[in-house]
């Protein structure tokens, strides 16, 4: 038995989603990200003496609308906290934030890892203030704190250990991730650090119950570190306990270039926050009026969008799983289906050759695609030209491609180019008959029963038509022709 | 005692305080004295009291998500005990 088999992991995770909210959370600072240094920054994030925090009202709505998707109690009464430490990214010497009563607790987010369903539970939902950005590399024997970052909402949403492998731990943060963004609370961008995951892990021997060592991984920003340094940590655990060893409560850091972690400076990991309610901030009293009102203002979540395409657009359920698998994908799709009832023709086209050319411009890892290369009016329209018979599947490819070159639209396209569909019989007979005289060899051999050679002459056809031809038009003409004379 | 000269010596540290040791030993004296008198409130029964967290039952004061604050960067780094650029600058954080 390997060491794998002989260990289970236990992970939890915790989660900081930073929250798209127009202002900081206790003062009137713009939140958004990519500014000048210290531009967005006033008395109250700066940590002035004197200066009061007041409660942004959103950040409470987005706290409560995480809390509803995931099926948390929400707290009708909880309380804010400063957890103390001094560092420079802080500059009062304490985060605002929730520790005895938070606002969400309990909950559960259910994953699929290879085809198979599992529930895992939330242990909490909090709200807090991010910490400003240092940036060390500059000078020898100086650091620069940038506090714009400092005071923008975040929600810390922490689960229970119940997963079980890093592939789980990337299908919770996967599907987290997809819920944030359809809940409009959070863009989900790892490498920007608007939404950051910490790793508890652990090991005990397979079939018992007890919790091993816990160790906390940080410093993970993609799915795929996150992934690879849950695993780096549990072969280390179990390389460290079969030779005998303890494992250590620590926090570790995640290099992603050596793909190892290290421990932290243990003085920086000896924390000892001293957590005490906030003299500055009352309790927080949630009314269910205001649950309520959260509540009617829910977008719909994946999982009713999924159910909806299935129900009212007869989707197939993979179709419906690809396309509500991205919130802009559905999106996009619902568009175009606005454009062109079709659902089912449409479907197709998002998700080959729409998803083909997001592919091409690398715009498939994008957050959200905002500037789609086909405009969603433009591709209802193409699918309307074919369904009308005025072109066929096989120019409409062509004539996509220049879309999404030239932006144009199909139909201009179409008449630029000369490419509507020929369903007169005259020049469809004419190009038959053509094709006929040049191949009288084929002609006999499908006359003596070689009857697939229909396939070479309905291309020979297309062709001599510059692809114009209807094509059940050329089929059943052909046909008469050949069995006719 | 309450409390003892080791965790003055812990709490100091947390506090970035540099205690010498007289001072140590007066805090000592001091917050004992301190957390004695507050041992009284062990005495009332407080079982059937929703614990208080705030003195002050208020409503929520919200703010609504706006940004009203402009951006006044050199006014607020006046404050910093040194600037680089519109970077606040700190002895070295080491990592």
């Amino acid at each position: 038995m390997s060491a794998g088999d002989r260990f289970e992991p236990v992970i939890g995770l915790e989660v900081h989603a930073e929250l798209l909210t127009a202002s900081k959370i206790f003062c009137g600072c713009s939140a958004s990200f990519g500014a000048p240094p210290n531009q967005h920054t006033c008395p109250v994030c700066l940590g002035m003496p004197g200066v009061l925090p007041v409660l942004n009202r959103r950040v409470v709505e987005f706290a409560i609308r995480a809390g509803l998707a995931i099926r948390c109690a929400i707290a009708p009464r909880s309380r804010w906290a400063r957890k103390n430490y001094f560092y420079p990214d802080l500059a009062k010497g304490y985060q605002i934030s929730q520790y005895e009563l938070p606002i969400c607790v309990g909950g559960h987010l259910d994953i699929v890892v290879d085809g198979v369903a599992k529930r895992v539970r939330l242990t909490r939902i909090h709200m807090e203030e991010d910490t400003g950005k240092n940036i060390h590399d500059a000078h020898g024997s100086e650091s620069l704190v940038d506090f714009n970052r400092c005071g923008v909402p975040l929600l810390e949403i922490v689960s229970e250990p119940d997963l079980a492998s890093p592939a789980e731990a990337g299908a919770y943060l996967r599907t987290l991730r997809t819920l944030v963004r359809y809940l409009e609370i959070c863009d989900g961008n790892m490498e920007e650090g608007s939404f950051r995951c910490d790793a508890n892990v652990s090991v005990r021997a397979r079939g018992t119950t007890a919790l091993g060592v816990k160790v906390e991984v940080k410093n993970m920003n993609s799915f795929r570190a996150v992934e690879k340094a849950i695993a780096y940590e549990i072969a280390r655990h179990a390389r460290v306990l079969e030779e005998g060893g303890t494992i250590v409560q620590e926090t570790r850091l995640w290099d992603a270039d050596r793909e190892e972690t290290r421990p932290m400076r243990s003085k920086e990991s000896a924390h000892d926050y001293r957590y005490f309610p906030d003299p500055d901030l009352p309790p927080l009293v949630v009314s269910e009026a205001l649950v309520a009102e959260v509540r009617r203002a829910m977008p719909e979540l994946p999982d009713a969008r999924r159910t909806r395409f299935v129900a009212a657009l007869k989707l197939p359920e993979y179709d419906a799983e690809v396309l509500t698998s991205r919130r802009d994908l559905a999106d996009y799709f619902e568009a175009v289906v606005a454009a062109h009832p079709n659902a089912k023709a449409v479907s197709n086209w998002v998700m080959g050759d729409v998803l083909r050319l997001l592919k091409e411009r690398k715009l498939d890892d994008a957050l959200t695609i905002t500037d789609w290369p086909v405009a969603a009016a433009h591709l209802g329209e193409l699918i309307a030209l074919i369904d009308e018979g005025a072109i066929s599947g096989k120019i409409a490819k062509t004539v996509f491609e220049e879309m999404g070159t030239s932006g144009g639209t199909p139909r201009a396209i179409v008449a630029a180019r000369g490419l509507t569909q020929v369903s007169d019989e005259g020049p469809i007979v004419a190009a038959i008959d053509q094709v006929l005289a040049a191949h009288p060899d084929k002609v006999a051999e499908f006359r003596a029963g070689k009857d697939k050679l229909l396939g070479f002459f309905v291309g020979q056809v297309m062709k001599a038509t510059a692809g114009k031809a209807n094509p059940p038009l050329v089929n059943r003409l052909l046909t008469e022709k050949l069995r006719g004379e | 005692m309450k409390i003892s000269r080791d965790e003055i010596r812990h709490v100091a540290l947390l506090a970035r305080l540099a205690l010498d040791p007289a001072e140590e030993e007066a805090m000592t004296a001091t917050l004992d004295a301190i957390l004695t008198y507050m041992e009284k409130l062990g005495a009332l029964d407080t079982s059937a009291v929703e614990p208080t967290a705030h003195m002050l039952e208020l409503p929520a004061a919200w703010r609504e998500d706006r940004v009203t604050n402009v951006s006044d960067t050199d006014a607020l780094l006046a404050n910093a005990p040194a600037r680089d650029g519109d970077f606040f600058r700190v002895p070295k954080i080491i990592e």
